[in-house]
């Protein structure tokens, strides 16, 4: 069953009536509705075709948001070889927020990292719904240090509404344990390339997504704040998250003209959740080109590379 | 503190807090109530006399206490582009960035200068939380990395006073994108040798906390500052119960390993003094050669 959004309801509607009709024949052996199916699907692929064509900031965040998106460990299963994940903190524990490990990406070994949201009720509790605390930014660290004194190549993929604001989050150092991430993305002397797949939620994305070439899919939205949350403050209404999203820039389109991304990767129409696999096989596409700009170069080479990056970023503005 | 005014203090109030009074000449402490002469406060760094209430001092202010004799050059930083986004919300980012200018007499949140403490050369810089909550934009990110460049070419410490309530919210992404900026600046420190430490004032919160707030060498904060990643008010409502008095403050943080000390602003020149030179492998500074200029001068309060 689809899940529809909000703005997708006419779509739901004809859609859930070409479904009736195919059902009804099901059972009634004389009845024929093909011409009429036929017609309404092709109807909902036009209305589809419309409604994608140029989604707002804020239906863009819905679509980012959507259950049925591809998440990390999708993206893990499909394109990775003999994953091996590596677990904890070595200090308090493991956070199943942040899922990353040894694999093989097209045969080269890799250190893959990301935010896992969870695809069910009992797994998106598990997955703290993709916010991570500290323990999920030092198992990062972690694997990122490892990644460095080994030579591999660093992915990562950003999924997550922002890190955790909770009470042993704050007790147990989130500022401390997000500022050495994003410290130790920029001192690696290894490829570090970085997709976000979904919500690149404020610190709590910045802590993987200080990467060499960072990749956007079509449909994500990276952000300082939640339109909610911006809404909130500066609207003192968080209703009014539409005028937010607008205001905030924080669509791949929008990013890629302020040059904070390299690349936005199209998603199939109609989003990412109703053609996962495609979506999955532009994203290890995406992947593979960035790591191949990236090979070769040597340690000192990338890590003036992210460096250079990160200080240009912002001198442009959007109009430019 | 003696006697007389211990004892004519609470007969003053008692006149004073029934009627209007000068701004010019009586500050209000936020915290325990008591009208304090303006003057009386400003020599002792708006720290309140009667409670220690450490109340906002803007880096000019602040300046002029912690280097010798009040005197300091300023760094100049690079202009960010105005309003990168084109943001508005209910009010145009221009109009509240001057409106912000006009209150502060600064042109945006932060400070940086040279100058010399206790004869130890050093680069400075300060969070201005009367410019628009001291909030980190991309001119801040500039202000950093310039303070750090500055500190790399003169080889310098760099001390660094942090003070917002977050990101600039008009700049979205951009101030996002400070995080990994100022974190390249603390890298050209360590890189270079030098010691970075932070002070943090009340409140740091946010994506500065989450990075270069929390990069230092070593980190003071100045007592009962609120330092923290998300506020009290966000996790409130995200697991729906009371946070026990105290959390999220200096003291807390101490008690929770993520700083080295809390120090009253009014002790914080003679200790930074001493760490730096430590760190530089000086000898020590001598006590009385030069003491803390005294301020006589009001610094620009909001009300
Ligand atoms: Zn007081």
């Amino acid at each position: 069953m689809t899940h529809y959004m909000d703005f997708e309801r006419p779509l739901a509607e004809i859609e859930g009536k070409a479904e009736e009709l195919r059902a009804l024949a099901r059972t009634n052996e004389d009845m024929d509705v093909s011409a009429e199916a036929a017609a309404l699907d092709s109807k909902a692929a036009s209305l589809l075709t419309e409604l994608y064509k140029s989604l707002t900031p804020w239906r863009k965040c819905q679509v980012a948001r959507h259950p049925e998106r591809p998440h990390c460990r999708d993206y893990i299963e499909a394109l990775f070889t003999d994953f091996v994940p590596l677990a904890g903190d070595r200090n308090f524990a493991d956070d199943h927020a942040v899922m990353g490990g040894l694999a093989r990406f097209n045969d080269q070994p890799v250190v893959v990292i990301g935010h896992e949201k969870g695809s069910d009720t009992k797994s998106r509790i598990d997955r703290n719904f993709g916010m991570a605390r500290p323990e999920g930014y030092r198992k990062a660290v972690r694997l990122m240090d490892l990644a460095g004194r080994f030579g591999l190549p660093v992915i990562t993929l950003v999924d997550t509404p922002g890190a955790y604001p909770g009470k042993g989050a704050e007790e147990r150092g989130q500022s401390e344990a997000i500022a050495r991430s994003t410290e130790k993305c920029l001192q690696i002397g290894v490829p570090l390339v970085s997709v976000i797949i979904g919500e690149g939620g404020s610190g709590g994305a910045v802590a993987f997504a200080t990467a060499n070439r960072v990749a956007m899919l079509e449909h994500s939205v990276y952000s300082v704040i939640t339109p909610e949350g911006c809404a909130a403050i500066l609207w003192k209404d968080a209703e009014k998250m539409r005028e937010a999203a607008e205001a905030m820039r924080l669509t791949a389109q929008d990013l890629r003209k302020l040059g904070v991304t390299d690349m936005t990767i199209p998603e199939p129409l109609g989003g990412a959740h109703r053609h996962p696999q495609e979506t999955i096989k532009a994203v290890g596409a995406a992947i593979a080109d960035m790591l191949k700009e990236l090979s070769g170069k040597k340690p000192k080479a990338l890590i003036d590379d992210r460096r250079r990056k990160f200080l240009e970023i912002g001198s442009k503005g959007i109009a430019a | 503190m003696n006697w007389i005014t211990n004892y004519v203090r609470p007969r003053i109030n008692s006149i004073f807090s029934r009627r209007e009074t000068p701004d010019n000449l009586w500050t209000k402490c936020p915290e325990c109530g008591t009208m304090l002469f303006h003057r009386e406060v400003s020599e002792n760094l708006n720290v309140c006399t009667n409670c220690d209430h450490h109340m906002h001092i803007t880096p000019r202010a602040r300046f002029e206490a912690l280097f010798d004799g009040g005197i300091f050059t300023e760094v100049k930083v690079p202009a960010s582009k105005p309003d990168p986004l084109q943001f508005r919300d209910q009010k145009k980012y221009p109009d509240r960035l001057k409106a912000a200018q006009k209150q502060t007499g600064e042109s945006e949140a932060m400070l940086v200068a040279c100058g010399e403490i206790g004869r130890t050369p050093i680069v400075a810089a300060a969070q201005d939380f009367s410019f628009m909550a001291g909030s980190m934009g991309m001119y801040v990110g500039n202000a950093i990395i310039a303070a750090a460049q500055e500190a790399v070419k003169l080889k310098r410490p760099l001390i660094l006073f942090s003070a917002a309530g977050g990101a600039r919210m008009q700049e979205g992404i951009l101030s996002l994108m400070q995080m990994p900026r100022t974190t390249v600046a603390v890298q050209m420190l360590k890189e270079a040798g030098l010691p970075y430490i932070v002070v943090l004032t009340h409140p740091t919160t946010g994506g500065v906390t989450a990075s270069y707030a929390m990069l230092g060498d070593v980190h003071i904060a100045e007592p009962n500052a609120l330092i923290c990643f998300a506020g009290p008010r966000v996790i409130e409502q995200t697991i729906r119960e009371k946070l026990p008095e105290g959390f999220q403050r200096a003291e807390y943080l101490l008690d929770h390993g993520m700083l080295d000390r809390v120090t009253p602003r009014t002790q914080l020149r003679d200790e930074l003094i001493s760490i730096t030179r430590m760190l530089l492998g000086q000898p020590p500074a001598i006590k009385g050669d030069l003491p803390a200029p005294k301020t006589d001068k009001t610094p620009p309060e909001a009300p």
